[in-house]
């Protein structure tokens, strides 16, 4: 395949099915590698989708300072487009997300600005929020409320599995922004009869969520419960364990959110084969593992040891 | 028949700390009344007029209760519920909740 730049590779990822986790023939799991995007990760389809339509719309012009709260992918994404297109670039993100992601966002040459661990992604909102009524002239794009970060795979994800697997019956993808499972459950719903659009939520370990204000419940703007048709609440463990099986058994070296959507996709996969049902479900992988090397999860002995690995962190 | 339930930390003050308990029922409802008998006041906790209370999500083998048949979601032996509070920011978007703020 050809392109014209590096910004126009974005998507036409590869749909693979995994031999090894199907359940049966009958019974197929798919895995959209997002990780194949330029940065290497899905947030490049959003990033690119939200900068280009600003600049259609006029919000974006040269010389302009874009905000993003971000805990990494959509902040490397708009870094290098950013960077390509001549913008300056301003991360929120939690002081608990890994020195991989900060050294990407400085290698794009971001800005970062961390925001306190506690309170996760929220308080990363909180504080851009804050940081664009100072600054009225930078541009916060916003991924949990622009419809673009869904339009991007209204438009790209999920025409491509569509055409790539026609029979397809279950999607599922994890829940952040929750811009993928709009997306593409809106594309597939128009297109699909019956189809099923799956979410994967990551679940904290306890010391997480002791951090964590109950009534600060954060709901992005883009979330439409409508589209989806089921919610899986998936735990360190499940994806700690699912991420290491997807690298063991299939090759595929991808981040710990991928894990917890493999899990529910095999949880929707489990409950086809019980009702005899044929069934072709897509997840999604989100990112490769690079960013996650040094939690260690990869080569820990087992689950067990990876997930004491990861306790604290946010992997999502 | 044992069903294996994940007791969140704001609630282990009615399991003596323990994380994790056993129980019993066909439905959702039925288990949450049995646990009550060795923790008493738990269900209050969980179950408000006969439905889930807004805040607490319920999961069957990890799916939300919500998106099955809520209270009355049928269980079979070997099944794990795994209770939480509705807390969100990329992880537990209450079902109950939509459209921002």
């Amino acid at each position: 395949m050809r392109y014209d730049s590096p910004l126009a590779a974005v998507g036409n990822t590869p749909l693979v099915r995994l031999p090894r986790l199907s359940p049966s023939a009958e019974v197929s799991v798919w895995a959209k590698l997002e990780d194949r995007n330029p940065t290497g990760s899905v947030k490049d389809r959003p990033a690119l989708h939200m900068i280009e339509q600003a600049e259609r719309a006029g919000r974006l012009t040269p010389g302009c300072t874009i905000l993003e709260p971000t805990s990494g992918n959509t902040g490397i994404s708009l870094a290098m487009a950013a960077r390509l297109k001549g913008y300056r670039m301003v991360c929120v993100m939690p002081e608990n997300t890994s020195s991989e992601r900060r050294e990407l966002l400085a290698m794009w040459g971001a800005e970062i600005i961390p925001s306190p661990a506690a309170g996760g992604s929220n308080t990363a909102v909180r504080v851009a929020k804050e940081l664009a009524a100072e600054h009225p002239d930078w541009v916060m794009l916003y991924q949990y409320g622009n419809p673009d970060n869904a339009g991007a795979h209204y438009a790209g994800t999920g025409p491509e599995i569509l055409a790539d697997l026609p029979s397809v019956t279950h999607f599922v993808a994890g829940l952040g922004t929750t811009g993928t499972l709009m997306g593409v459950g809106r594309y597939l719903r128009e297109k699909v009869p019956g189809v099923q659009i799956v979410a994967a939520e990551p679940r904290y370990d306890d010391l997480v969520y002791g951090l964590r204000n109950l009534d600060e419940g954060f709901i992005p703007e883009l979330y439409d419960e409508s589209v989806l048709t089921t919610r899986f609440s998936v735990g360190s463990e499940d994806a700690v364990r699912r991420t290491r099986e997807l690298l063991q058994q299939e090759g595929i070296f991808a981040g710990v959110s991928t894990g917890a959507a493999l899990h529910a996709a095999l949880g929707v996969a489990r409950k086809a084969e019980r009702a005899g049902e044929h069934a072709d479900i897509v997840f999604v992988v989100a990112d490769g593992g690079w960013k996650y090397l040094s939690t260690g999860i990869y080569t820990a002995e087992s689950t067990e040891a990876a997930v004491a690995a990861l306790h604290g962190q946010l992997w999502a | 028949m044992a069903i294996e339930v994940r007791i969140p930390t704001i609630l282990r003050t009615y399991t003596d700390g323990a994380k994790a308990v056993e129980g019993s029922g066909s439905t959702l409802d039925e288990l949450l009344a049995d646990l009550d008998t060795r923790h008493t006041g738990i269900r209050e906790r969980i179950v408000d007029a006969g439905e889930l209370r807004r805040f607490v999500n319920v999961y069957l083998n990890d799916e939300d209760v919500r998106f099955l048949d809520g209270i009355t979601t049928k269980l079979t032996d070997g099944d794990s519920v795994t209770i939480l509070p509705a807390v969100a920011g990329g992880s537990g978007l209450p079902a109950d909740r939509v459209g921002g703020r």
